[in-house]
């Protein structure tokens, strides 16, 4: 194995999932223009006029449901497939997400999370992801423009293990557009750790004839489905796998789903996703000065979701104060909804509230996670709940 | 029976055989003799994707195929996107695609799945000269679904979302001309054909396969349950469509015209021909069937003078 020595260059987190796609020799990207997802594609097809990549073929689709579809094809096909899109774009490719995990294909694809409209909006917003949650799809949140690198190169390693697609997922602009070191890794070393893909299936086989995605009769279907859900709770261990030797090999370590973050004796934590979460271990940092004991807990993997890893956290401390950017009406926060869900049936029984944040690109400050730190701690004093979901940035 | 040597030198129809017996397509389906023939013409090396359409059922559940060739069955709206990823797959990974030797890839979709939801799809193959041949097969509605109309169902026709009553018929449109659509594109192929002349439909599925880019095959396929037509009477029908220049063969290649034997033998049969043994067509009136007649002669005046100026 040849000597990690880490290439810096300050990139866009578009640009960063852009140079990660070049680096895991992808074949066929298909994507259509959706701010701010263009940035990524535009920079592949300068990679390609430049002749800085070989064999990928790149196909200008005419809308994101088209792109999907061409990914599915090109998937079924045998190659190393990757699209990108973002909000009504993702929307619009919902049908095809069913296809791309049904028919059991690893594409990759990062969505740039953005607000779904109206009001029409092009800012952070986790709702569309989030809205595609039983699809089939893994999904990886990261929280900088390093994270999405890794989350890509390592999501192509998963996807291709198990079968199944997987999401990866940064914030509009925070990231997509702000500029920041990316370590990347040599070529060489990209390609030990991630080489060719090799298809379980694929359409180029022609000496014993098959079909894919044919119709299912209820004396099967149910199987097929059965058989997603074994991928993901397999996923789960190829995760920790992938991420552990991502981290001996480069020094960036991925094994857990949850990320940790100063929470050992901490009496509350904060959890989240994405990039708001830079902000709250920033906070921490603080509010520890401060004589807070709080830690942070990033969900990185929504899913699968890792059950296992929040049990362990959530059996150690009084409260959970659940940071959702998104939404789910008639209800509450996503995040906040699957994270009591996991816990309803063990002895794990914390304080959990919900803080509904920064929608629509609305900024997520430190003092911002203070004040919250403020209220949960007179929560917890208390024993009770003032209100289970705080609309927190809300104009009164 | 033994086919004589003299005759067997002038069949241009392959005898290998990739589909199989066993299949589920009603009797007299025109759909599932339009796919034997793509069969033979390309055999094995052959990656078909199929939309939802009759097609889906015909070919079989899982664990069935009737096909002896590999198939992807998609979503409705998607087979011009499927069969361009498929065909940019096959390209990254350095597979020879289209030609003599090559991979074909192929659309085999309804008229539904064409004219109408997959459109935009379609639009986008050709534009981006895909190699890959997309055949629309056309029995002028969505039949797997119950007889609805499509954008192909012509003038006057009967379907259960447009039926004929004691008062009104409600399908008042002409039948949508999605090859013209197709020929917009400046695609480099694009001809008809109908399951009545194999002959000619197998010569343009191998025309497709040797001209680069994309090409689009428009198949007349009868549909004896949507048009409530006896079930021996298929290949008939197809043949009365191409003779009354209901739906003329012609081929479109580089920009010139071609119309082709038999619709430019004589001159076409009356409307009527067509529309006997079709329970669809009862309830049009003496007017409705002039109505059609004078849109079919127009069509095909229109395609005369095509063929005349850009022959």
């Amino acid at each position: 194995m040849a000597e990690y020595k880490p290439i810096r260059k300050v990139v866009s987190g578009n640009y960063a999932a852009a140079y990660a796609v070049k680096h895991a020799r992808v074949e066929v990207v298909a994507a259509y223009p959706i701010t701010p997802q263009t940035s990524i594609i535009e920079k592949i097809a300068e990679f390609i006029a430049n002749g800085e990549v070989e064999n990928l073929e790149y196909v200008p689709v005419e809308s994101e449901h088209s792109a999907m579809a061409a990914c599915i094809g090109a998937s079924a096909a045998g190659a190393r497939v990757f699209t990108a899109t973002s909000a009504q774009g993702l929307a619009l490719m919902h049908e095809m997400l069913h296809w791309a995990s049904g028919a059991r294909l690893p594409v990759v694809m990062v969505d740039v999370n953005r607000a779904m409209a109206p009001p029409w909006s092009v800012w952070d917003d986790q709702t569309d992801s989030l809205a595609q949650r039983d699809t089939g799809w893994m999904q990886f949140y990261a929280e900088n423009n390093q994270e999405v690198y890794d989350g890509v190169l390592m999501a192509f390693k998963i996807a291709e293990t198990v079968n199944l697609p997987a999401m990866v997922i940064e914030s509009a602009f925070i990231l997509s557009h702000t500029y920041d070191v990316v370590e990347m890794i040599p070529q060489e070393l990209v390609d030990e750790f991630l080489p060719p893909r090799k298809p379980l299936y694929d359409l180029t086989n022609f000496e014993r004839p098959f079909s894919i995605g044919a119709l299912g009769t209820p004396a099967d279907y149910y199987e097929f489905r059965y058989k997603i859900q074994r991928a993901m709770e397999k996923a789960k261990e190829v995760i920790h796998e992938v991420g552990k030797e991502f981290g001996e090999r480069f020094g960036r370590d991925y094994s857990q789903m949850i990320e940790l973050y100063r929470t050992e004796d901490a009496d509350f934590v904060f959890m989240g996703m994405g990039s708001l979460m830079g902000t709250v271990k920033q906070a921490v940092d603080v509010l520890r000065d401060e004589g807070y004991k709080v830690g942070a807990a990033k969900v990185r993997w929504f899913r699968p979701f890792p059950k296992e890893e929040l049990y362990e956290l959530a059996k150690n401390v009084e409260g959970i104060a659940v940071l959702d950017r998104n939404y789910s009406f008639g209800m509450e926060g996503i995040l906040f909804t699957e994270a009591k869900g996991a816990l309803y049936n063990t002895n794990a029984k914390p304080i959990m509230k919900n803080y509904i944040v920064g929608l629509g690109g609305r900024d997520f400050t430190v003092s911002d996670v203070r004040k919250i730190a403020e209220n949960m701690r007179a929560i917890i004093e208390k024993g009770e709940l003032d209100v289970e979901v705080d609309w927190y940035h809300l104009k009164r | 029976m033994e086919i004589p040597e003299n005759v067997k030198k002038r069949l241009s129809i392959p005898g290998d055989e990739h589909f199989y017996a066993g299949h589920t397509a009603c009797q007299g389906c025109g759909a599932s003799l339009g796919l034997r023939y793509v069969l033979k013409a390309y055999g094995r090396k052959t990656i078909f994707a199929i939309p939802a359409c009759c097609s889906t059922i015909i070919a079989g559940p899982w664990p069935y195929s009737a096909l002896d060739a590999n198939l992807f069955h998609t979503a409705f709206e998607t087979t011009g996107a499927v069969i361009g990823g498929i065909e940019a797959a096959l390209k990254a990974r350095g597979f020879k695609v289209k030609g003599e030797d090559g991979i074909m890839v192929v659309g085999w979709a309804g008229d539904g799945g064409t004219a109408d939801i997959g459109l935009q799809a379609l639009s986008g193959f050709l534009e981006r000269g895909h190699d890959a041949v997309y055949i629309m097969y056309d029995n002028e509605a969505y039949m797997n679904t119950g007889i609805q109309r499509s954008g192909s169902t012509p003038y006057g026709a009967w379907t259960t979302n447009t039926p004929g009553g004691k008062r009104h018929f409600l399908e008042k449109r002409h039948k949508k001309k999605v090859i013209d659509i197709v020929i917009a594109h400046e695609v480099p192929y694009a001809a008809t054909a109908s399951i009545a002349y194999p002959e000619d439909f197998i010569r343009k599925l191998k025309k497709a396969q040797k001209i680069p880019g994309p090409s689009f095959i428009q198949l007349f396929a009868p549909c004896p349950t949507g048009w409530r037509s006896p079930t021996d009477k298929s290949i008939e029908l197809a043949r009365l469509a191409v003779q009354t220049a209901y739906f003329p063969l012609f081929e479109y290649e580089n920009g010139k015209y071609k119309i082709n034997m038999p619709s430019t033998k004589k001159e076409p049969k009356p409307i009527e021909e067509f529309l006997k043994y079709q329970g669809r067509f009862k309830y049009m009136t003496k007017e409705d069937i002039e109505v059609l007649q004078q849109w079919v002669l127009h069509e095909w005046e229109k395609l005369k003078k095509l063929a005349e100026i850009f022959g």
